[in-house]
Parts: structure tokens; C-alpha cells; sequence
């Protein structure tokens, strides 16, 4: 074999795996990535609009946390957002790929709605938040179940199933739109128990938002000990990385994804509930508002650690705020947010590979390493 | 009675279009082991793609040539929707990113750029108003000329669009490469196992690319279809709706067989507007009929994973990213 066909064969560089790589490391090339997505956005607006590029990153910034109203909105916006996140994670870290969240949270919101309408003006106050509660979880973790039963039992595929819950979730809410029409042929519900306000949940320190992010706090929290250290949470580590293996030590997947679906579920009934009593005391099917798989992104992105996450919503409700903000003072469409979100996710997602695998080109004549 | 089910089976093939193209793109791309969620975010980008195209062409010339007004939003839709492929390629394949997660971003990205030119191009050059592409549409939705003097026959085989046609023919032509070509069965070889194939001396990222961009190519015209033939070229934001998702549920349905699909196209579109057709359903039980396509869905879904028959599985590595080192 002559020389230069060996030379021919060789690629210039080839790809191989990393080593764990410290974590201020992979850290900076999060950041790295996060500020290159950043100047994108900007050359992106810039080029629809005109603008110098520093003007449209204030107005971005202001947009988010300009006042107090504005810091407060961004906080609830976040807390509902980590809220679900936090819901889909323990399915995630266990494999389960649980794209129905949307549908999750609808049903946790249809739930809460209907004790509100039905049960508001009939049962005191507390017994009614019990009541409420216990409603929304039911439902978002029966939800969560139907698809996880089936995964257990058939291995049927769960990224599918879940996501055409969603759906039956959104014509079940329409439905009982339908049905309880206020004022009637206005196709909505309109604001529930608007004079007595039952079931709306209480201002605290006269803050209307405060209630719903101190219970997110506290979910966070628990989660985090949770999956870190509880049996359950090491049952899903396992299980996520190898079911076989799973079974041998003699743990029983069936139970653990089942129960570890009910318990994404329930977070997301939780999440409705926020929703229907403590932010918009009504309910439409855009309620969830495509957060279900937004918060997808914000888990896998924080690579499933809750507090990590609380970071990874902030971004993305500031870019989301940001971008409402830009829409609003230079007359663009809204869905401009959409698009800035699509690429800073996608310079999220790419840089993964710079963290996972590293790039050696090869020597030109020796292979001696 | 005749009439009216004639009428009901034309709305439901002009419903099941664009979940055709949709769900053959979506078959070509999942035949190369990608599960690309992006499917509803390209038929949004193949559709205003299609849109900014004929907005250009009828703006830049006062007499517009018939071919070219068909030509060339269908190769904007093409190319914007192919290039969307490319995005979730390049992720997936060379940056080996997961498939969920790059796929739902870049559906929030297609339905973005979708909504944003959608409800601002006009503004943008400054006309105002919303954009109504008419007289391109126009040229989309030319049905063949005897078709109104069939009758009935006419109105269920040939009222629609040459893209309607173009549906079919593609899902045929992809049914039979999967089956009769040896390219075909590479591909289906890729999907499978792609460590195999690559032993076999097929170039794997080579085939993955190419399945994802031509199916994410065929995928956007369904967005095209739907915007210049079922809307008669007037974007409306979020108009489209969960057609997307419905695409992908067809493949399941389809039990990845392209041929299969186009019967589920239209069974899909006949379930999607049958509480239009069912007298006496009053607007609650309509929304309880809607669910019905999901619903039917699900079914399949669940039935086809008890039976476990080897042939109506999803491609064996499915969502995977493949690499070579590690084995």
C-alpha cells in the first residue's frame, strides 16, 4: 500500500468521548453558548427592525423587570413554568418520555374549574381549597396513569400516547366550556365566582402571585430531596438507566414507572390548580399556554436537577417577556418571542456536544500519541 | 343523501392532505431513526415559505405567468422546509442532540417564524392589513375541467388541487422505494440498526440526512397545501392548528406504511369534520366528536403494542442517536 492512499482514508479530525469535564467548565460553555444565542436574537431583531442592537436588548430587559408589576409577572410566569418543569422530571429521569404535561395541567385546571363552579358556593372556604386540591391532583395523576399503565404493562410508546392526551385533554376542556358558558353563546367561562370569589386563592402581604411561588418554592424543594435522597429517586436513576438491570437487583419497574408517572401527574394538576385559582380565575384551552412542552426543554436543559431549573425558566420567561416587550414598543407580531426562544434552545441543545464529546484532529504523518 | 356523502367524502380528503404529506415525511424521516417532533413547526415554515414566495412574485410583476406563480412559492415551501430539516439534522445527527428535545424546539420555532411573517409581512413593506394570496391560490385549486360535469364521481375524485394529486402520488412512489429499491432497504437498514448498517458499509449519516431533509421537504408541503388550497391563500395565525400532531399520530396509524397512510389521511379527515356532517349534535357533542381522531389514535397505539406483531413495529432504533464509537 502506497503512502497516499493511507493519507486518502484518513479523515482531517475524528470525534470521541469526554471525560466528566469540570463543572465551571461545562458551565462556561453553557454561558458561551447562551451569550453567542443572545447576539443572534439581537442580529435578528436588528435586521427586522432597524434598530441599534444595545436599544433593543434594554427594551428586552425592561420588558422583563422594567417595574414592579412587570419583576412581579416574570416571577409567576417562572414559578408556573418551573412548576411543570419540575413535574416532568421525574418521568424524564427515568426515561419516560412525558410529552402530555400540556395535557396534565389542562386537566388539573378542568378539575380545580369544576369545584370552583359546582362546589363554590357550597362548601366553606377551607373545605373547599381541600377539596380543590385533591381534585387537581386526582386528575392530573390519573391522566398521567392511563399512559403509564399501558407503558408498564405493553411498552407502548409513551411519547406518542401522552402527546394525544393532550388533545382529549383539550376537547374534554372545550367541551365543558361548552357547558358552562357564562355569559351563554359567549364561548368562554368567563371570570369563575367573579362577586364571591370562592375558591380564588388569598393575596398574601397583598401580593396576588406570592401564594403560588411559595408553593413552587416548596416543591422544589421537595423534589429535590426527593429524586437526591429518597428510595424512590434512586429506583429512578435506575430505572432510567437500565431497566435490566432495574429488574435484576429485583426492584419492580412496573411499580416504579407507574408511580413515578402519578407523581409527574400530580405536579401538573398542582400547576393547574395555580393556574384556574391563583392566576387567572378562569379556564380556556389555551390555559396551559404550550408551557407543557416548553418545560420539556427546561428540564432536559437543566439536566433534571430543580434547582438548576429555577435558573433555566428564568431565561426563558425573560426572553419570552423580552420579546413581548420588543413586539409591543416596535409593532412586530408577538410570535417574535417564539422564534428568539427557538434559537436560544437550539445553541442550548447544540453545545451539549461540545460538553459531551471532544473534536481531536489527527496528525498529519505520525500516529503516536 | 347521495350528494351530501359525496360532499362529506371531498371535505374529508381536503382535510387528510396535508396529514398525507405530513405523515409520508414524517415515515421517510423515522425510517432513517429520527422522531422528528419538529414535523408541525416545517409544515408552518412550508407554508408561509409558500406564502413569502407568491408574496414577492405577484408584488414584483403586474402580469404574473401562471407556471412560474405555481413554481415558485411551491420551491420556497420546498427549500424553507427542507432547511428546517437541515436545523434538526445538524442537531441531531452531527451534534448528536436528543431527538425529543431538538424536535419540540424546533416546532416552537416553525410555528414562531409561521405566526410572526404570517401576521407581519404585510406590515413589514409596509401595506398594511393581512395577507390574502388569491390569485396564486387561485392556480393551486384548479381542479381538473370536467370535473363539475361528473357529478357526484367528480366532485369525490376530481374538485381538488394538482397538490392533492401530488399527495398520493408521492405516498405510493415512497411505499414502493421503501420496498423495491436497494436504497429503500438501506435506509429501512439505517433505521433498524444503524451499527449494522454501518458495518455493512452504509454511510449512516449520509442516509440520515437525506431521509430527514427529503421527508421534512414533503412534510412542508403540506403546509403549502393547506394554506393555498384549503384557506384559499389567507394566513390566519395559529390556523393551522394541531394539524402537525395529527401527521405524526397518522404514522403511527399508518403502521409506518406510507400506502396505508393515504387511506388514513382521509379516514382521519373524515373523522375530523364528521360532527359537521352528523345532524342534530349540538356544539357540546361537537367538541366531544373532535376527539375522536386522537381517540382512534390511541387505540392503535395500544392494540398494535399488545399484538406485538413484528411488522407493525416502529423502526428499532427510533429516537436513538447513533455513534460509532460507542458500542
Amino acid at each position: 500500500m502506497s503512502k497516499s492512499t493511507i493519507k486518502a482514508k484518513e479523515p482531517l479530525f475524528h470525534i470521541a468521548k469526554r471525560d466528566a469535564m469540570p463543572l465551571w467548565k461545562s458551565w462556561l460553555i453553557r454561558l458561551v453558548a447562551i451569550v453567542a444565542a443572545l447576539v443572534v436574537c439581537g442580529i435578528v431583531v436588528v435586521l427586522l427592525t432597524d434598530l441599534n442592537p444595545l436599544e433593543v436588548y434594554q427594551t428586552m430587559f425592561k420588558g422583563a423587570f422594567g417595574s414592579k408589576r412587570k419583576i412581579w409577572a416574570t416571577a409567576q410566569n417562572t414559578a408556573i413554568l418551573l412548576c411543570i418543569s419540575l413535574a416532568v422530571t421525574p418521568a424524564f429521569k427515568m426515561r419516560f418520555w412525558n410529552i402530555g404535561a400540556e395535557g396534565q395541567v389542562l386537566i388539573g385546571c378542568l378539575a380545580t374549574a369544576a369545584c370552583m363552579i359546582l362546589l363554590g358556593d357550597k362548601l366553606p372556604t377551607p373545605l373547599l381549597f381541600l377539596v380543590m386540591i385533591a381534585a387537581s391532583i386526582a386528575a392530573g395523576a390519573v391522566w398521567a396513569m392511563i399512559p403509564a399503565f399501558f407503558k408498564a404493562n405493553w411498552n407502548t410508546n409513551e411519547t406518542l400516547f401522552t402527546l394525544m392526551m393532550n388533545y382529549v385533554a383539550i376537547q374534554l376542556v372545550s367541551y365543558f366550556i361548552t357547558i358552562w358558558e357564562n355569559p351563554k353563546g359567549s364561548a368562554s367561562i368567563g371570570i369563575i365566582n367573579m362577586n364571591s370569589q370562592a375558591g380564588w386563592f388569598p393575596y398574601l402581604f397583598n401580593q396576588k402571585y406570592l401564594l403560588n411561588i411559595l408553593i413552587v418554592a416548596v416543591i422544589t424543594i421537595g423534589l429535590y430531596i426527593y429524586l437526591k435522597y429518597n428510595k424512590h429517586g434512586y429506583e429512578i436513576s435506575v430505572v432510567g438507566e437500565s431497566e435490566n438491570t432495574a429488574r435484576y437487583v429485583g426492584m419492580n419497574v412496573k411499580k416504579v414507572i407507574i408511580r413515578t408517572m402519578a407523581l409527574s401527574g400530580a405536579i401538573c394538576g398542582i400547576a393547574g390548580l395555580l393556574l384556574v385559582a391563583g392566576t387567572d380565575h378562569t379556564m380556556t384551552t389555551d390555559t396551559a399556554g404550550g408551557q407543557g412542552f416548553t418545560a420539556i426543554m427546561v428540564s432536559w436543559l437543566a439536566k433534571f436537577n430543580p434547582l438548576t431549573m429555577i435558573l433555566v425558566s428564568l431565561l426563558i420567561v425573560f426572553l419570552d417577556q423580552g420579546a413581548g416587550a420588543i413586539a409591543t414598543a416596535f409593532r412586530l407580531n408577538k410570535s417574535i418571542s417564539d422564534i428568539l426562544t427557538g434559537i436560544i434552545l437550539f445553541f442550548i441543545i447544540g453545545c451539549e456536544f461540545f460538553i459531551n464529546y471532544q473534536i481531536l484532529f489527527n496528525k498529519k504523518h505520525k500516529e503516536e500519541k | 343523501m347521495l350528494a351530501s356523502i359525496a360532499l362529506f367524502l371531498q371535505r374529508a380528503v381536503v382535510q387528510g392532505i396535508p396529514l398525507l404529506f405530513g405523515s409520508t415525511g414524517e415515515i421517510i424521516t423515522e425510517k432513517s431513526g429520527n422522531l422528528n417532533l419538529g414535523i408541525p413547526g416545517i409544515m408552518y415554515v412550508g407554508g408561509i415559505s409558500g406564502v413569502i414566495g407568491a408574496f414577492f412574485y405577484e408584488r414584483s410583476t403586474a402580469t404574473p405567468n401562471a407556471f412560474l406563480s405555481i413554481l415558485i412559492p411551491f420551491l420556497a415551501a420546498l427549500a424553507g422546509s427542507a432547511l428546517m430539516a437541515l436545523i434538526y439534522s445538524f442537531l441531531t445527527i452531527t451534534l448528536r442532540a436528543n431527538q425529543n428535545v431538538t424536535g419540540l424546539a424546533l416546532t416552537i420555532f416553525g410555528e414562531g417564524i409561521g405566526n410572526f411573517f404570517g401576521g407581519s409581512l404585510a406590515n413589514l413593506f409596509g401595506e398594511g392589513g393581512s395577507i390574502a394570496m388569491t390569485a396564486t391560490s387561485n392556480l393551486f385549486r384548479k381542479a381538473l375541467p370536467f370535473a363539475e360535469k361528473l357529478g357526484n364521481i367528480g366532485t369525490v375524485f376530481f374538485s381538488y388541487g394538482f397538490l392533492a394529486y401530488l399527495a398520493i402520488l408521492i405516498a405510493l412512489l415512497t411505499a414502493w422505494y421503501f420496498n423495491h429499491t436497494r436504497s429503500g432497504l438501506h435506509l429501512r437498514a439505517v433505521g433498524e440498526s444503524p451499527a449494522t448498517a454501518d458495518a455493512a458499509g452504509i454511510n449512516v449519516t449520509k442516509y440520515k440526512y437525506m431521509a430527514t431533509c427529503i421527508g421534512g421537504a414533503i412534510a412542508g408541503l403540506g403546509g403549502l397545501y393547506y394554506i393555498m388550497d384549503y384557506t384559499n391563500g389567507v394566513w390566519t395565525n395559529g390556523g393551522f392548528g394541531d394539524r402537525g400532531w395529527l401527521a405524526i399520530a397518522l404514522v403511527i396509524f399508518a403502521l409506518w406504511k406510507p400506502n396505508i397512510g393515504i387511506l388514513g389521511s382521509i379516514l382521519f379527515g373524515g373523522l375530523y369534520v364528521i360532527y359537521l356532517f352528523i345532524p342534530g349534535l349540538d356544539r357540546s357533542s361537537q367538541e366531544l366528536f373532535k376527539m375522536l381522531p386522537y381517540v382512534v389514535t390511541i387505540l392503535v397505539l395500544v392494540l398494535t403494542s399488545i399484538r406485538k406483531k413484528r411488522e407493525y413495529q416502529p423502526p428499532e432504533s427510533l429516537g436513538l442517536s447513533y455513534f460509532r464509537e460507542e458500542r
